[in-house]
């Protein structure tokens, strides 16, 4: 599908699969369309061509109150004025089921969400972490066929952050809702998803499991973005797919240590090869046997052959 | 939503949009030289330019005393703060017809404190500062309170005196705030009606406005004559707001 | 030392200006009594004109609100051709004069205008009636709901109403629930600040009414016509209640208005 606002070009030519039951992530830099997409096809969006389907059936059409989606919001979009016990239950009241069932209902969902407590106190009244579980609780007490999150933890402290996307892995282990939500963060991407769509500029750059974009990334920006780069000679390689040799071995390259940062387990070594900085990610036990003084002369060759190209590119076909 | 927008423009074609636009397709019933006699004749034109110059003249006097009390209310603090605050809406929540009676108990013939205004142009004055009150302090207030005092202590540190920092520094940025509230005194003032009915004894061609004057057409049936003063007041009414969108646009701007 | 100075000026400013001749009109009016005061406000003219008064405030304030909430949830969540000019003109009543809006309607309603003579002859009587004073109460205060109820609507964004709508909620639902909870108060202060206005308008109403004595005057329109009758003490007992109801509504709307952080 595409879409445009004005003469921003958000999505082109833009498709994508989604498997039931799957923890989709949707990655990719600010302003890339991954919001938008995620917006579409909850149906608070309208894609200027192409089509939604749910479930096998065509929602395109259908406003997003008849999609059957649960969507939560980046910044929770709390019902402030009502309970957290209101909150949730403001979906089942809409459909008018009898009192006895919503209250077990909501129960359930409490205690799922560890809120049971909080139950009659406000939003205004609970952090932030507290309101997103809240809000996921009232998404799911409909029982939705999708469930879509916009960069739910984008609001939160980093701890907190963390926290809540292991939890929301566990969620998804015990619920299986197909789900699919949007991150900027490649760490919490790769952490939680089954499978991640990378989009930036409008358009898909790969798809794949979080091991198949880090191993075998489809272009330099998918690479550059999922995992640290640093480039040898034309070629991007990871840091730590570098082997430093003091001696040459005839696939080396020789340069010059600049740099050596001790960085806990981690050892940065920065280099220059014929004018060219780069950076080697080495462990303390590598380390130990180099003669890695500034000035030294040192010897570098990629672990492997660089990057693999992906085998499918799973880039867009059709509209 | 294209019911709504069709309602809501109903609602306002009906009671604003087309009864205004009558006042001017009135106002050229005797084309255009019959409308340029109504608006010039003696008592008319007087009544414009007492209604004109009494205006800017509010407006200036609630410049300076708006933005002193809006200072007052925000910097300053002393008993009873708040309920001067609230009196300054008194003139909003009060009937102008009220205000009249009340400036004219203190200022009239049964002064008690000797000073009798009534039935000179000074009496329409007062009527205007007094219902033109609330504007400019309420456009200030707000700023001044989000006003972030650390520009005032930086110029401080830097050898600036209170008088400087005032103006150099406050007043800058109270001023979109200012003249908003002033445009707001001047459209008011303008159109006043009631407030000055009973005080200024309305005689024609020493204390009584426009809005009066008008008032007198259309008892004596002269509706062409009222609508043609009507229009201009209208003309500067519309240039009024556009002015404060204007306004509004440029300190926005500058952030 | 200058902070004193300022002080100073501002509250003799205030004195002079608002303190002492609303003290004084209080302090007149009971000059002879609670008594005396009774007898002019149970006079039947006093009590027909409180009668009308309050007929058209009502009317005013419930079309007002209605309308003002409509109005305001169209300029904020809408786009649409025209909308900047059609925001200029809900602002347009503040700055109109109130004589200028009687004359506006009178051309338009009155029996001898086209559309007026077509609603007379239909026994529908606008001018000199209670639907024109309704009207002209209506022109004037028509920003002050929008202009209450807007900036709340645009500061609680949509991502409430939009979650709602993921929920399940109808258009009309999300409005009954998610919508009017948020906007209540400031709703409620645009209500008493048009009750305000409604209750003390005088110009619009003195052309639009034909002041008709136990008809169509009203309250204010009943102060002028005893003051100018020499009247003195039934002028200032209306006045009275007309401040005194002034000053209630300045304190309920105070009251009113720390609770719009929480809304």
């Amino acid at each position: 599908m595409t879409k445009r606002f004005g003469d921003f070009v958000a999505l082109e030519d833009v498709s994508v699969d989604v498997p039931s039951g799957s923890l989709t992530a949707l990655l990719g830099p600010s302003g890339g369309g991954k919001s938008t997409l995620l917006r579409i096809i909850a149906g608070l969006e309208q894609p200027d061509s192409g089509m939604v389907e749910i479930a096998g059936s065509d929602a395109t059409r259908l406003p997003p109150q008849r999609r059957n989606v649960g969507f939560v919001f980046q910044h929770y979009a709390a019902f402030k004025h009502m309970s957290v016990y209101g909150n949730v239950a403001f979906g089942l009241e809409i459909r008018k089921r009898p009192k006895q069932e919503i209250r077990r209902k909501v129960n359930e969902l409490l205690e799922l969400v560890h809120l049971e407590q909080f139950a009659h106190r406000r939003p205004s009244q609970l952090s932030g972490g507290q309101r997103q579980r809240m809000a996921l609780a009232r998404a799911l007490a409909v029982e939705p066929q999708v469930l879509l999150l916009d960069e739910p933890f984008g609001a939160l402290d980093a701890q907190v952050r963390k926290e809540l996307r292991k939890w929301l892995r566990r969620l998804h282990d015990e619920v299986h809702v197909t789900t699919v939500f949007v991150t900027h963060d490649q760490e919490e991407a790769m952490e939680v998803a089954d499978s991640i769509v990378v989009i930036a500029g409008g358009r898909i750059e790969q798809v794949g499991t979080p091991s198949e974009l880090y191993e075998r990334p489809a272009n330099d920006f998918v690479m550059s973005f999922l995992g640290p780069v640093t480039k040898l000679g034309d070629q991007l390689v990871r840091p730590h797919d570098l082997h430093l040799r003091n001696a040459p071995d005839g696939s080396t390259l020789e340069g010059t240590v600049v740099r050596v940062l001790r960085l806990g387990f981690e050892v940065r070594v920065e280099v220059v090869i014929d004018g060219v900085d780069l950076w080697v990610q080495l462990t303390r036990e590598q380390v130990d046997g180099l003669n890695l003084e500034p000035g030294s002369v040192v010897h570098v060759r990629p672990a492997r052959r660089g990057r693999e190209p992906s085998v499918v590119p799973a880039c867009a076909i059709g509209p | 939503m294209g019911l709504g927008v069709g309602l809501a423009t109903l609602y306002l074609s009906l009671i604003v949009l087309i009864p205004l636009t009558a006042v001017v397709w009135k106002s050229s019933d005797a084309g255009l030289s019959g409308f340029w006699r109504s608006v010039t004749n003696p008592e008319a034109w007087a009544a414009l330019r007492l209604t004109v110059v009494a205006s800017l003249l509010v407006a200036v006097i609630n410049v300076v005393f708006g933005t002193l009390i809006a200072w007052v209310l925000v910097r300053d603090d002393f008993p009873g703060k708040r309920a001067v605050d609230g009196l300054i809406d008194l003139p909003f929540a009060l009937p102008t017809i009220v205000a009249g009676l009340v400036l004219l108990a203190l200022y009239g013939p049964q002064t008690p404190i000797g000073i009798d205004l009534a039935y000179t142009r000074t009496a329409v004055l007062v009527a205007l500062l007094f219902v033109t009150l609330p504007f400019v302090v309420r456009t200030v207030q707000p700023v001044l309170m989000e006003l972030d005092r650390d520009m005032e202590e930086a110029a401080a540190s830097l050898g600036a005196g209170n008088v400087t920092i005032f103006r150099r520094v406050v007043l800058p940025n109270l001023l979109p705030a200012i003249l908003a509230g002033t445009a707001l005194s001047f459209a008011r003032a303008i159109a006043e009606f009631g407030s000055t009915v009973l005080i200024s004894g309305n005689i024609p061609f020493k204390t009584q406005v426009s809005a009066v004057q008008i008032f007198g057409q259309i008892e004596s049936d002269n509706r062409t004559g009222a609508a043609a003063v009507a229009t201009v007041l209208l003309i500067v009414a519309l240039a009024v707001i556009v002015a404060l969108d204007l306004i509004k646009r440029w300190s926005a701007r500058r952030g | 030392m200058a902070k004193w100075g300022l002080r100073l000026a501002a509250l003799v400013y205030l004195l002079f200006l608002l303190v002492l001749p609303v003290g004084l009109v209080f302090w007149r009016t009971f000059e002879h009594g609670l008594g005396a005061v009774w007898k002019q406000l149970t006079e039947p003219n006093a009590r027909h004109a409180f009668e009308v008064t309050l007929k058209v405030a009502v009317l005013a304030v419930v079309l007002n609100t209605v309308f003002g909430v409509l109005l305001a949830i169209l300029v904020v969540r809408h786009d649409f051709p025209g909308k900047r000019l059609l925001n200029a003109f809900i602002d347009l009543p503040l700055a109109v004069s109130p004589v200028v809006v009687g004359l506006a309607l009178i051309l338009v309603y009155g029996k001898f205008s086209t559309f007026g003579g077509w609603l007379a002859d239909r026994g529908i009587q606008v001018i000199f009636s209670l639907p024109g004073m309704v009207m002209a109460t209506i022109f004037v205060s028509l920003p002050l709901v929008v202009r209450e109820v807007a900036p709340v609507l645009e500061e609680i964004g949509i991502e409430q109403e939009q979650a709602a709508w993921t929920l399940g909620a109808g258009p009309l639902q999300t409005f009954c629930r998610v919508t009017l909870p948020a906007i209540r108060w400031a709703l409620a202060y645009g209500a008493v600040l048009t009750l305000a206005r409604s209750l003390g308008e005088f110009g619009a109403i003195a052309v639009v009414s034909g002041r008709l004595v136990g008809k169509t005057q009203t309250l204010t329109l009943y102060v002028e016509q005893q003051f100018q009758n020499f009247n003195v003490a039934g002028a200032y007992a209306a006045s009275f209640v007309l401040a005194f109801i002034a000053v209630v509504i300045l304190v309920g709307v105070n009251v009113l208005r720390p609770k719009e952080g929480e809304a």
